[in-house]
């Protein structure tokens, strides 16, 4: 960790000398980097753990068959190792639906989160850099929709869109996902702070138009923002479960996250259904892993981005 | 300059983001319309996502669906009914005590370990961030089954602790589901709340710390002094956060009891879960559409107090 790492911090101080080497007698390490402390590592490492147990318990169980899974500890390997067969065994039960529980979700997620990526950044840059009249109001409708809670909006979606015979197609999940009022939120702060108006208003005198400007010349400097509002995007679409739980009623158009508990309902202690726990279980490990390549991958991006949104927060 | 005087007048500076409510005086231009056409996607969307369900859901209050009759206008009969509804006010009850008693916990742990990472003394501190951050990345839906199947005496780790000790303990009965919910909502948004305690206090200048080591002060001293009041304004929003959070409560309730024989979750167990029940197993739309405006109304009531409350101390300082 370099303490640099947040552009606030090191913005037009001039004097970043590190402290002065200390004196004979004194400690050796510096403000920049102090000694480590056992105790400390010790305390956020039962943290860890915490955070870790059941993500080790998943990926275990995700390698044993049904008759291990009953039998063996949670936390010890099975007799064989049945993670290729459950996974084989996921993507051909019931005619492979996984598959198209898989794609559901791809289409939702990417469709979505761009949409709203778009939207965001074309709303944000015209909060901060353009006029029109009734911003003020704009602006107070829509961030005091943030605490507007999600589940509380989505039994009145689904009844206006029953009326409007949209659900139970894609539409009833798409739509909702199309408007992220963080996100806008994110963009406007961003914008106000990264792209200089002098910018645009020298490409304007060029001959841009106000929409090639947008795309042209703040575009690129939004991508840090960018980032991390599609990701944010992509997390929460592919994690929803209320909204289209309520709003999709044929398995053909499930995602993933109904998908799974349908097949948990399968097995459960109530049903009387075949026991596809080691499916249920391998089904889950699947739809995590692309969730945490993503975050893991663009760890730089969003920790700039939510660092941005904390400061002004 | 003291260090005393530096302490005070920064962090508090940066608290009060000077772009934050209006980062738009750029060069007064006529009023020109040119942002319309920018804002007119959202603003339609918004309508028709935001506005117009919860107008909808505002008329759809005023019915209600008899067996014999159809659906009648009743005026305001069913937020008198919801009024004295014992089940509504026993989900509200029970999320408000879950509200009170975990969050403490959650954003005390967020805390104290933005703090360790941030005083740069723990060994593999980039590990340790990521990992505690991963759960937020994972569905509810597959937070529940996991803590469900794992925890569960059935087939997980209590089951294998009762068999070898000869306990007797259950992590799902009527009274402990709730405690469990509670260590897999801390377990899901600890990270998250960490994230935005650690990036607030990587935003405090580092020659406020330089000045605090060449005054001799200690690392307790630089938390209080300098590096709690640089998260003050991150807590409102954590706490704001957290309240709409744990006020929508659904997911953990509607899926354990697929899982879990005696949970004792009801049908009304919280308020969403009820409005969910009323709505599509009850087909009570109207009684449905009030309970979910006034769980609305008393969610924006709560986390605007809080946000008011929160401006109020920052600016006693």
């Amino acid at each position: 960790m370099h303490p640099t790492s947040s552009p606030r911090a090191e913005g037009g101080k001039a004097s970043r000398t590190p402290i002065r080497h200390p004196g004979p007698g004194r400690r050796l390490h510096t403000v920049e980097n102090p000694r480590k402390s056992k105790t400390l590592t010790v305390m956020t490492g039962l943290f860890t753990l915490y955070c870790l147990l059941p993500l080790v318990w998943l990926v275990v169980n995700a390698t044993k068959s049904q008759a291990d899974f009953v039998s063996s500890f949670g936390l010890a390997p099975g007799r064989e190792f049945a993670l290729w067969d459950n996974i084989v065994q996921v993507f051909t039960y019931q005619d492979g639906i996984f598959s198209r529980w898989l794609l559901n979700t791809l289409l939702y997620v990417v469709v979505g989160a761009t949409v709203s990526t778009f939207l965001a950044a074309l709303g944000g840059y015209a909060l901060a850099k353009l006029d029109f009249t009734g911003k003020r109001v704009f602006l107070f409708v829509v961030l005091g929709s943030i605490s507007v809670p999600g589940i509380a909006l989505a039994i009145p979606q689904f009844l206006m869109f029953a009326q409007l015979g949209l659900t139970n197609t894609p539409w009833a999940i798409l739509i909702p996902s199309f408007i992220n009022p963080f996100g806008l939120y994110l963009m406007w702060v961003f914008t106000a702070e990264a792209v200089p108006t002098g910018l645009l208003e020298a490409a304007k005198i060029d001959g841009a138009g106000e929409f090639r400007t947008f795309l042209q010349i703040a575009t690129p400097l939004l991508a840090p923002a960018g980032v991390t509002v599609l990701l944010f995007s992509f997390v929460s679409i592919w994690n929803n479960y209320f909204l289209p739980l309520i709003m999709i009623k044929d398995p053909a158009w499930y995602p993933l996250t109904v998908g799974i508990n349908q097949w948990n309902k399968l097995g459960s202690t109530a049903g009387n259904g075949a026991l596809i726990q080691n499916l249920v279980i391998t089904s889950a490990l699947l739809t995590i892993v692309p969730l945490i390549i993503a975050f893991l991958g663009l760890q730089r991006y969003w920790q700039s981005g939510l660092s941005l949104g904390a400061v002004k927060g | 300059m003291d260090l005393a005087r530096q302490i005070d007048v920064t962090p508090a500076a940066m608290a009060s983001p000077d772009t934050a409510q209006d980062p738009a005086p750029a060069p007064r231009r006529r009023r020109s319309q040119t942002g319309l056409a920018f804002i007119a996607p959202f603003g339609a969307l918004f309508a028709l996502v935001f506005i117009l369900p919860i107008l909808y859901a505002a008329y759809l209050s005023f019915f209600q669906e008899k067996l014999i009759g159809g659906t009648t206008f009743v005026g305001l009969a069913n937020y008198a009914k919801l009024v004295q509804d014992p089940q509504f006010w026993d989900g509200v009850g029970r999320v408000i005590w879950f509200t009170l008693i975990q969050v403490p916990i959650m954003l005390f742990f967020a805390m104290a370990l933005a703090l360790a990472l941030d005083s740069m003394r723990v060994h593999g501190a980039r590990f340790t961030r990521a990992t505690i951050f991963l759960p937020y990345a994972v569905p509810a839906i597959v937070s529940t089954l996991m803590w469900g199947f794992m925890l569960g005496v059935k087939y997980g780790l209590f089951g294998s602790l009762n068999d070898a000790l000869g306990t007797d303990i259950d992590p799902f009965t009527p009274d402990t589901t709730l405690i469990s919910i509670g260590v897999m909502v801390t377990w899901a948004f600890t990270g998250f709340n960490m994230l935005i305690f650690y990036a607030a206090l990587k935003a405090v200048p580092r020659e406020l710390y330089e000045a605090a080591a060449i005054d001799g002060a200690n690392e307790f001293q630089v938390i209080r002094a300098i590096k709690l009041p640089a998260i003050r304004g991150s807590l409102v929003v954590t706490i704001i956060f957290s309240i709409i959070g744990t006020f929508q409560m659904f997911n953990e309730p509607q899926i354990l009891p697929s899982m879990v024989a005696n949970s004792g979750v009801t049908t009304y167990y919280t308020p969403n879960l009820y409005a969910y029940n009323l709505a599509f197993t009850g087909s009570q739309q109207g009684y449905a559409a009030a309970l979910a405006l006034v769980m609305a109304a008393i969610t924006i009531a709560v986390a605007y107090a809080v946000q008011i409350r929160g401006i109020r101390n920052a600016s006693d300082q």
